[in-house]
């Protein structure tokens, strides 16, 4: 369980990033996070892991109040909380598996991590996730030879490497193709049910994540507008969240800017469904 | 996709660099023989090299306690030399070499010329500044004159090869249409060529008075004049207060020619 | 001002006179390049004040007896250089090795991303970097000599002094440009601080980090030919006491295998540089 109290980011004195965001996810609960470019929903995932320092608030895993802890705790806390990135953020020059021992890092001594002995049963673990997202065969590959749906995979591997309480996901499909899109967001939401995970996932795809998540948080210049059931979003909410716009037209009928496609809420819709 | 029972409880880093087995038992025997022959050639004299230890916390010292004062008009003299050797060195030195980048560029130049050009450029980079600062030395005898003719044939290889490569670089397209407007040789090298390539010169020739100065350091140890003939003097003299003075001198200019040059660079460009 | 009169917008007739800059910014112009001669003419006079043209005048005649004197270089003389070339090359793979190996810690404490203290530590980083690149290795050499005696170990110590600053400012550079996500990747696993430079950095920085050891070895290579020249051992020494004795021939013959050294050391490190990376 998950409970974020009054979170609010200040760059500086002006620039606001997050304000008072209050949300409680439960365990199994995949939280789908909506908003336009510059809402915040980036900070606010980074803020839970503290990659990003939060002003005030309080950010409760279980027990433990993330906000307040020492960089030694800091360091305990964040084995438990998997992170998947836009941009897949694997160490290119690593092979798979190495990657995805990455994740248990945080449960090994430096000596074992530097002359890569990790435990047999981390090894043995890893093997597993890496056959539970299809990738077995690639395990001693670089990293960098993979197509970009299968470095998305290894992303995942690694964080559930981790054995996490939560997991955080930052735009997971951003750089992917429709199709590749919806394996990888299924994939997230199957492992999220099979080990009754919270997770948060920030995305820009609002057909996708209708179509994948429990629930839809909007965020809008960093306060919550909107904290419904994905069925129920409706062109009121979506104007709530990002300002004015004729939400019926598909976009083969009538898109003037052909560039700005990826960036509008239905983009999916005319193919996805 | 069939979901197994059991995994490997080991991994181990497939080899990444050296794939055949034989190479990675025989690479890490080769390089420990010939690291136990080259230590085993030094022949290090321990009491010798204790005994200057001493005179080491002594150049340190030295280094800490700078002594500027005594040996100033030397200073002076050896800088001015250096300073000036420097700069009439790169001067020139760009002069000359702007005629022969132009000579060792492929697409401007017949192809007699680009053979001469290139190979004086190549004559003139693999000689060290320090064996052709010898040759000078004995040539014109001691003093900032051989200094100077050393770091100018030492800055023509430099500025020229890069210059060259520079121009066999610009823009092809661009000195097509200057050609197709009918334009002499002269107005395509001022038209065409000059505009693109003219940023670079300067650019290559304030890099190349930094480097000019640094040797300039160097070559007075060989008699060819300047700060290094100081510096040699007061090392041999076992004044490390005075050679730490130079040194920090050295250190001090060679800061300022850099980051003078870099500023200059980006302010022109 | 007829131009501005006119309706159409056009201008009646167009200036005859075009220039490529302003007034000013060309005054200036010409003002710089007036400096700059005025400059060189006067150091060149303070540079040849103590000149003795007479000797300058007898130069090419020198240059006829020293080439004269050169050729045919003395070819038996190689087997002699033998020892001191094994020595030369000692001398740069080993300064290289040690340079290196200080060279990477200085170049962590100096990377804006991987220092403990921006205030404090990287300061001291950066001026270690500094010294040791505008001190010549030959100068290095020159203390060292002074310091622990002629000999080998001098060349050692001052090739890997020098490279220290070298090695030192390209390795830091390239840690700056590592990429952050990969790091924060990394971070967020809970690793430590350890862990994170060997998982998160070092991979990134291996590739430039050959490539400019294996830079270095071959630049090595050509200063510690001359290393020599100031008594720190390899084929300088030589090289010095030919010309003390004015063996000319013998000269035109180390010359000779200073430059083949040179050739062949550019293409070992070309053909591994390939390798590696």
């Amino acid at each position: 369980m998950l409970t974020l109290d009054k979170l609010t980011k200040t760059y500086t004195q002006q620039d606001t990033a997050l304000s008072d965001v209050t949300f409680q996810v439960p365990r199994g609960q995949v939280v789908g996070l909506i908003g336009p470019s510059g809402a915040g929903k980036s900070t606010l995932i980074r803020c839970i892991n503290r990659l990003v320092e939060p002003s005030s608030g309080r950010i409760l895993l279980g027990e433990t109040d993330l906000v307040n802890l020492s960089s030694g705790d800091l360091r305990q806390a964040r084995r438990r909380i998997g992170m998947i990135f836009q941009e897949y953020a694997l160490v290119e020059r690593l092979t798979v598996m190495e990657n995805v021992l990455s994740g248990r890092l945080g449960y090994v001594p430096f000596w074992r991590s530097f002359t890569r002995r990790f435990p047999g049963r981390d090894i043995e673990n890893a093997y597993r996730l890496l056959d539970r997202v299809g990738l077995l065969e690639h395990a001693d590959k670089r990293a960098d030879a993979l197509s970009g749906g299968q470095r998305q995979r290894v992303g995942i591997a690694r964080a559930l490497a981790q054995e996490p309480e939560l997991l955080l996901v930052d735009e997971p499909t951003a750089s992917l193709d429709p199709k590749t899109s919806r394996q990888i967001m299924r994939l997230i939401t199957e492992i999220c049910a099979e080990r009754q995970l919270p997770a948060i996932v920030n995305i820009h795809d609002v057909p996708l994540a209708q179509q994948f998540v429990d629930r839809l948080i909007g965020l809008r210049a960093g306060r919550m507008v909107v904290d419904d059931s994905p069925m129920s979003l409706d062109e009121a909410m979506l104007t709530e969240i990002y300002g004015a716009e004729d939400w019926n037209t598909s976009e083969q009928d009538d898109d003037p800017d052909p560039d700005d496609r990826s960036q509008g809420p239905m983009r999916v819709a005319g193919t996805a469904t | 996709m069939t979901a197994k029972t059991s995994y490997p409880r080991h991994w181990k880093r497939p080899p990444q660099l050296v794939t055949t087995r034989r190479w990675r038992l025989a690479l890490p025997l080769l390089i420990l023989s010939y690291l136990v022959l080259a230590v085993g050639s030094l022949e290090i004299d321990v009491e010798r090299v204790i005994e200057g230890l001493e005179r080491g916390a002594r150049f340190i010292q030295g280094f800490l306690q700078p002594d500027f004062t005594s040996r100033w008009g030397d200073i002076r003299r050896g800088l001015i030399e250096s300073l000036t050797m420097t700069l009439t060195a790169t001067v020139v030195g760009v002069l000359i070499s702007v005629p022969i980048g132009i000579g060792a560029a492929r697409n401007l130049s017949p192809r007699p010329v680009y053979l001469v050009c290139r190979s004086i450029v190549a004559v003139s980079r693999s000689l060290q500044e320090i064996i052709i600062a010898i040759f000078l030395v004995a040539m014109f005898g001691f003093g900032p004159f051989a200094g100077f003719l050393t770091l100018a044939f030492a800055s023509i290889g430099f500025v020229a090869k890069l210059l060259a490569d520079d121009i066999e670089e610009a823009d092809a397209s661009q000195i097509e249409a200057i050609r197709a407007t009918g334009a002499s040789w002269w107005q395509l090298i001022h038209f065409a060529v000059q505009p693109q390539v003219m940023p670079r010169l300067i650019g290559l020739s304030l890099y190349r008075l930094d480097i000019n100065f640094r040797e300039s350091s160097v070559i007075g140890i060989v008699g060819a004049g300047g700060i290094g003939a100081t510096l040699n003097t007061a090392i041999d003299r076992y004044e490390y207060d005075s050679a730490a003075a130079i040194l920090l001198i050295v250190i001090a200019i060679v800061m300022l020619t850099e980051y003078g040059s870099s500023y200059l660079r980006k302010f022109l460009q | 001002m007829s131009a501005l009169d006119n309706r159409s917008g056009e201008p009646s007739h167009y200036s005859r006179v075009w220039t490529f800059r302003t007034p000013r910014a060309r005054l200036a112009l010409w003002g710089g390049w007036l400096a700059l001669v005025a400059l060189f003419v006067w150091c060149w006079q303070v540079m040849n004040e103590g000149t003795l043209w007479i000797f300058v005048a007898d130069a090419p005649d020198q240059a006829m007896d020293i080439g004269s004197r050169m050729f045919p270089p003395e070819l038996a003389y190689i087997a002699e250089l033998l020892m001191p070339l094994w020595d030369t090359i000692n001398i740069a793979t080993l300064g290289t090795l040690g340079g290196v190996i200080m060279a990477a810690p200085i170049a962590f404490l100096a990377a804006r991303n991987t220092t403990p203290s921006v205030l404090l530590v990287r300061p001291v980083a950066l001026f270690i970097i500094v010294a040791s690149r505008s001190i010549n290795s030959l100068i290095w050499a020159l203390l060292l000599v002074a310091i622990i005696g002629p000999g080998l170990l001098a060349g050692i110590v001052a090739i890997a002094l020098r490279s220290i600053g070298f090695v030192g400012k390209l390795l830091y550079e390239a840690i700056e440009e590592t990429d952050h996500h990969q790091i924060e990747a990394v971070a967020a696993t809970g690793a430590r601080s350890a862990q994170i430079l060997h998982y998160g950095i070092v991979p990134q920085i291996l590739p430039a980090f050959w490539g400019i050891a294996l830079f270095r070895w071959d630049i090595n290579i050509r200063e510690s030919t001359i290393l020599g020249l100031v008594g720190a051992g390899g084929i300088g020494m030589k090289l010095q006491s030919s010309i003390d004795t004015l063996a000319w021939s013998q000269v035109a013959t180390i010359l000779i295998v200073i430059l083949a050294t040179v050739v062949v050391s550019e293409a070992i490190s070309a053909r591994m540089r390939q390798a590696l990376i």
